[in-house]
């Protein structure tokens, strides 16, 4: 199969706007929102960064992987035992322990999963996730698959000063909507630095960038490390909101789950990555919603609603939103140049 | 610059229409003195049929009644729980925060209930369980607004031991799924056997939802215990059924097991069901007026036989209408309405029973025996049976 | 484990792990020769599944059921290649899993809207329905030995058609180049459609033959699916000998898997992949 096309990895412009208008409205919704949605925004955003984690592996790697859910799903679990029965832990350091844990297990798994290749790196992702599902799912110390709670929101005090609570539905709003930026500016730094510049010219063209001299299996296994490390941080976020983790958190769907965004987003560019988290999470929403036609519930067939979708959008956007936004916002100038990126 | 101020325009109108989608379901759902009444139970997935047989019977016991809670009207509100977990969180607080319910009745899979258990401590809202086992919701994290209409995984079972003693069976071999539904179940099973003096030879178990079983029946068939006692339930009880059977183990190995093994699969497992004996809280077949008229009514009324989840949602309606009725409808005066609900006498089709002070049922368990494609009730295998409860700070 | 538990289970991992590979055949077909990823081969298991309590139940007769179930399951694949797959050859591995994945959305719900959501069985056929005593104790089904006659012969069938027959020529030349192939005369397009719609033909003939062992019940196709997966990647993909030989290493680590290490028999089969794949990174017979 061709490898895929660099998407977008400079943004054009209407793209820009439409993301600097989102981020306004992103600030802006608490003061309008009532609890129920700024926590669907929150989950939104924390989707977002789990989106971007694998779009870095995905979109800009070219490493499609199945089981990226695992990493996800361990930082929370890493939250859940650091986290004592009778009172809260501090925000300080479990997030970095709970980040770590993820990173450790994407470098260890990676080790020996990035030596594969297309559909067997793909497969053999999916083989480690289920592999990690089964260890939780099966161990009644781990929790096993009932889950666990995760009783406090961590503490965020230094010393007796304490500069937030994460109790607040609004605090735990922006403290996410801080995380995200903070995740996708760092990304794309790195996606215009030499090492991003590296596993671009991977995704590309392995072999070329073998002839040149890179190390593609260091590089590789450093972009999966990170992947899996920045899915933690979106893993121990959830933990942190939702308070309970459960193995199917690190299952198969998940992992699908996350993958659709990146792709109805538009990969390679981490803004994507965003788009395709919110919409996807909020197309569920709607049609889910549907109301009564007649006799029939169209809510309850949300599922249908959702595979059309799937497959009309693969069929004929296989660029995703922004891939959209692009083509019809433009207008005539960048039709056929948008193609031959580099 | 007329594309760019059409991006403009049309990422604002993109927005504002979203944002507009956002905010109105909170418009249109305004105050209007109902009583608001939330489902959250698997409509699509493995466990499609038991949701609706659950809200079937919720809504008739409430029509039978008149259609009111306390005097009040009832809006309805539903949620796919899709059996999912990890979205357990969201979609109980999309009836709980969103919709504001007074009652949040759900749920079937207990890794769900675990989500909605959360909420239901953290909001205070009033949640009745009309299925899921989950020892925790009437144990360790009981709640004074939690109540269960059910049973909790344990009950079937602990009824069990004591009945496969009496049939003189010493030595048997328990079989289930690794999950912590199977090693509930195995809890109940374990505790009445042992205490009745049988022996359990060995405890097999398969990684769920695994349903290839035969490697475990070759070990069954060469353990030569006196009888197998087992915890499975849907398509994998239809299939361990008809693979006991293939296996010649039928006749030779007594099959026994909590009712879950027989209850809906009876047609799909075909004669290779009959003779096995179940404990249970309810039976198809049970022989009392009671049980008579709610299936006659049921079947009027949805055009199919009702089964032990239809009973359970009936129940929960029964148990709703008896705590609203006892504060006349106003349902946040809580303390006098869960006194209320507390101390009801529930008249089930199953028989009457009442509410555990960990707030889980007291009932009998039934013996049954699959006779010509049905439950046969052949006794109580334990009367007015109670779940321990144990770290339930209520208790 | 005594000599004689031991044969027999030796007996149920042989007769695991023949079903698997009728499981993936069809897989691995659609897969190795058309290198087209599809998720949504569960969903086709499902429908056969289906199909054959339908149709047996108002054609009185599980053998005709799986005849017609066949003919509409190849017809169906026709269809669905012409409409939507034959555009995807040429797409990345990332489109096709995100069509196939909206596919299993699809299929779930039109089926709850056809057949809605009870559990069904499927009877044996009571020709097949003794079963074969082994010791004091244990008896083998006979419809399982037939099941397993079934898949041997399908086994050589395919191999025979791979290997032996004109259009197993077109097919292997296809797969290897298929500009080639079709600058040399033969109809690609038309060789496409034809393996598509066997794979899926396969995939439902599957279902319908194993629905009475396995009942027919919301969802069944989803645990089928990753152990079809399983046993595609770890035999090789393209390669069917492959797809035969790591059914039977499945079956086997599985079985005794349950047996003798019950506490990781869930992840065994995981374990099992990841080692042939750090072993040999594209499968035992990599084509």
């Amino acid at each position: 199969m061709s490898a895929q096309k660099s998407n977008l990895e400079i943004l054009p412009r209407g793209v820009q706007v439409t993301l600097a208008l989102g981020l306004v409205a992103l600030v802006a919704f608490p003061f309008t929102g009532t609890d129920y949605y700024i926590q669907m925004l929150t989950r939104m955003m924390i989707m977002a960064i789990f989106a971007m984690s694998l779009d870095l592996l995905q979109g800009v790697t070219g490493l499609v992987s199945l089981g990226h859910a695992a990493y996800f799903g361990l930082a929370g679990y890493a939250l859940a035992f650091m986290m004592p029965q009778g009172e809260p832990a501090s925000l300080w350091w479990t997030l970095p322990a709970a980040v770590l844990a993820s990173g450790l297990a994407a470098l260890v798994i990676g080790f020996f999963v990035v030596r594969t290749h297309g559909i067997y790196f793909i497969m053999v992702t999916m083989a480690f996730a289920q592999m990690v599902f089964y260890l939780f799912f099966d161990n009644r110390a781990l929790g096993g698959s009932d889950g666990l709670y995760i009783n406090f929101k961590p503490d965020a005090s230094v010393a007796g000063w304490v500069p937030f609570d994460l109790d607040s539905k609004r605090t735990m709003y922006y403290f996410t909507l801080g995380a995200m930026l903070v995740v996708y500016v760092f990304l794309r730094r790195l996606l215009w630095s030499p090492f991003g510049r590296a596993l671009a010219g991977i995704r590309v063209n392995e072999h070329r960038m073998r002839a040149m001299g890179f190390g593609t299996f260091g590089y590789k296994l450093a972009a999966f490390t990170l992947a899996g490390s920045l899915a933690g941080l979106a893993g121990y976020l959830w933990g942190t909101q939702t308070g309970y983790i459960n193995p199917e958190l690190m299952g198969f769907q998940m992992s699908a789950h996350a993958i659709m965004m990146v792709i109805l987003g538009g990969m390679g560019n981490f803004a994507g990555a965003i788009v395709g988290a919110f919409a996807f999470e909020y197309l569920l929403h709607v049609f889910k919603d549907l109301p009564q036609l007649g006799s029939v519930n169209l809510g309850k067939h949300w599922q249908l609603w959702m595979g059309l979708f799937i497959v009309l959008l693969v069929t004929f956007a296989p660029r995703g939103l922004l891939g959209l936004v692009e083509r019809f916002g433009m207008g005539k100038e960048k039709t056929g140049g948008e193609s031959h990126h580099e | 610059m007329t594309s760019r101020r059409l991006v403009l325009t049309r990422s604002a109108a993109v927005i504002g229409a979203a944002s507009s989608g956002l905010l109105l379901p909170e418009i249109v759902r305004a105050q209007s003195g109902k009583v608001r009444v939330g489902f959250m139970l698997p409509y699509t997935g493995t466990f499609a049929q038991l949701g609706v047989a659950i809200e079937n019977g919720f809504r008739m016991a409430i029509n039978e009644q008149g259609g009111k809670l306390g005097g009040r009207e009832i809006e309805y509100f539903k949620v796919d729980d899709e059996s999912e977990p990890s979205k357990a969180i969201e979609n109980a607080s999309k009836l709980v925060q969103r919709d504001k319910v007074d009652v949040l009745v759900g749920t079937v899979h207990s890794g769900v209930q675990m989500g909605i258990q959360k909420v239901a401590r953290d909001s205070g809202v009033l949640s009745l369980i009309p299925n899921a086992g989950v020892h925790a919701a009437t144990r360790g994290l009981c709640a004074p607004n939690v109540f269960r209409t059910s049973f909790s995984n344990s009950q079937p079972t602990r009824a069990l031991g004591q009945a496969m003693m009496a049939k003189g069976h010493k030595k048997t071999v328990w079989i289930t799924w690794k999950y912590a539904a199977g090693d509930e179940a195995f809890e109940g099973f374990k505790e009445s056997y042992t205490a009745a003096g049988g022996t359990i030879v060995k405890e097999l178990g398969l990684p769920f939802p695994q349903v290839e079983f035969q490697a475990l029946l070759t070990e069954i068939a060469a353990l030569k215990p006196d009888a197998v006692a087992c915890f499975f339930a849907g398509g994998g009880a239809a299939k361990f059924i008809r693979d006991y059977a293939a296996a010649g183990l039928k006749g030779k190995i007594p099959l026994y097991g909590s009712g879950f093994l027989t209850e809906g699969v009876l047609t799909a497992a075909g004669p290779a069901a009959e003779g096995i004996v179940t404990t249970m809280h309810y039976s198809d077949s049970l022989d009392t007026p009671r049980n008579k008229k709610f299936r006659l009514d049921y079947a009027k009324a949805f055009r199919s036989q009702p089964d032990v989840y239809a009973v359970q949602g009936y129940d929960t309606g029964l148990l709703l209408i008896q705590g609203a009725n006892a504060v006349k409808g106003d349902l946040n005066s809580k303390p006098a309405l869960y006194k209320a609900m507390e101390g009801a006498t529930i008249d089930s089709p199953r028989g009457k029973w009442t509410m555990s002070r960990a707030h889980n049922p007291v009932q009998d368990i039934y013996l049954r025996v699959v006779e010509n494609g049905e439950n046969k009730v052949i006794g109580v295998a334990a009367k007015a049976l109670a779940d321990s409860g144990v770290g339930c700070k209520m208790v | 484990m005594d000599l004689a538990n031991f044969f027999i289970q030796l007996l149920n991992s042989v007769q695991y792990g023949l079903l698997l590979f009728m499981l993936a055949a069809g897989l691995t077909l659609i897969f190795g020769i058309m290198g087209v990823v599809n998720l949504a081969h569960g969903s086709f298991y499902m429908l056969g599944a289906y199909l054959a309590w339908s149709l047996s139940s108002l054609l009185g007769s599980l053998g005709l059921a799986i005849i017609v179930g066949a003919l509409l399951a190849v017809a169906f694949g026709f269809a669905l290649e012409w409409l939507l797959f034959r555009h995807f050859y040429k797409r990345d591995h990332l489109d096709q899993v995100l069509l196939t994945f909206g596919l299993i959305y699809i299929f779930e719900e039109l089926r709850s809207i056809v057949w809605g959501d009870d559990v069904h069985g499927v009877p044996i056929p009571e020709l097949l329905s003794a079963s074969v005593p082994l010791t004091e104790n244990l008896a083998y089904p006979v419809y399982r030995l037939f099941m397993s006659g079934v898949c041997i012969a399908l086994a050589l069938g395919l191999y025979g058609l791979i290997s032996k027959t004109r259009l197993g020529m077109k097919i292997r030349a296809g797969a290897f180049n298929r500009d080639m192939a079709e600058s040399l005369g033969i109809n690609i397009k038309l060789i496409h459609a034809v393996v598509f719609a066997l794979g899926v033909g396969l995939a439902a003939v599957a279902g319908m033959i194993a629905a009475p062992i396995a009942s027919v019940y919301p969802n069944m196709g989803a645990q089928v699916l990753i152990m079809c997966f399983v046993v595609v990647v770890i035999g090789g993909i393209g390669s069917v000998r492959g797809a035969l030989i790591a059914a039977l290493l499945v079956g086997l680590v599985d079985t005794f898997g349950k047996v003798l290490l019950p506490q990781m028999a869930g992840m065994l089969i995981y374990m099992l992949m990841a080692a042939v794949l750090l072993w040999k990174p594209e499968g035992l017979f990599k084509q």
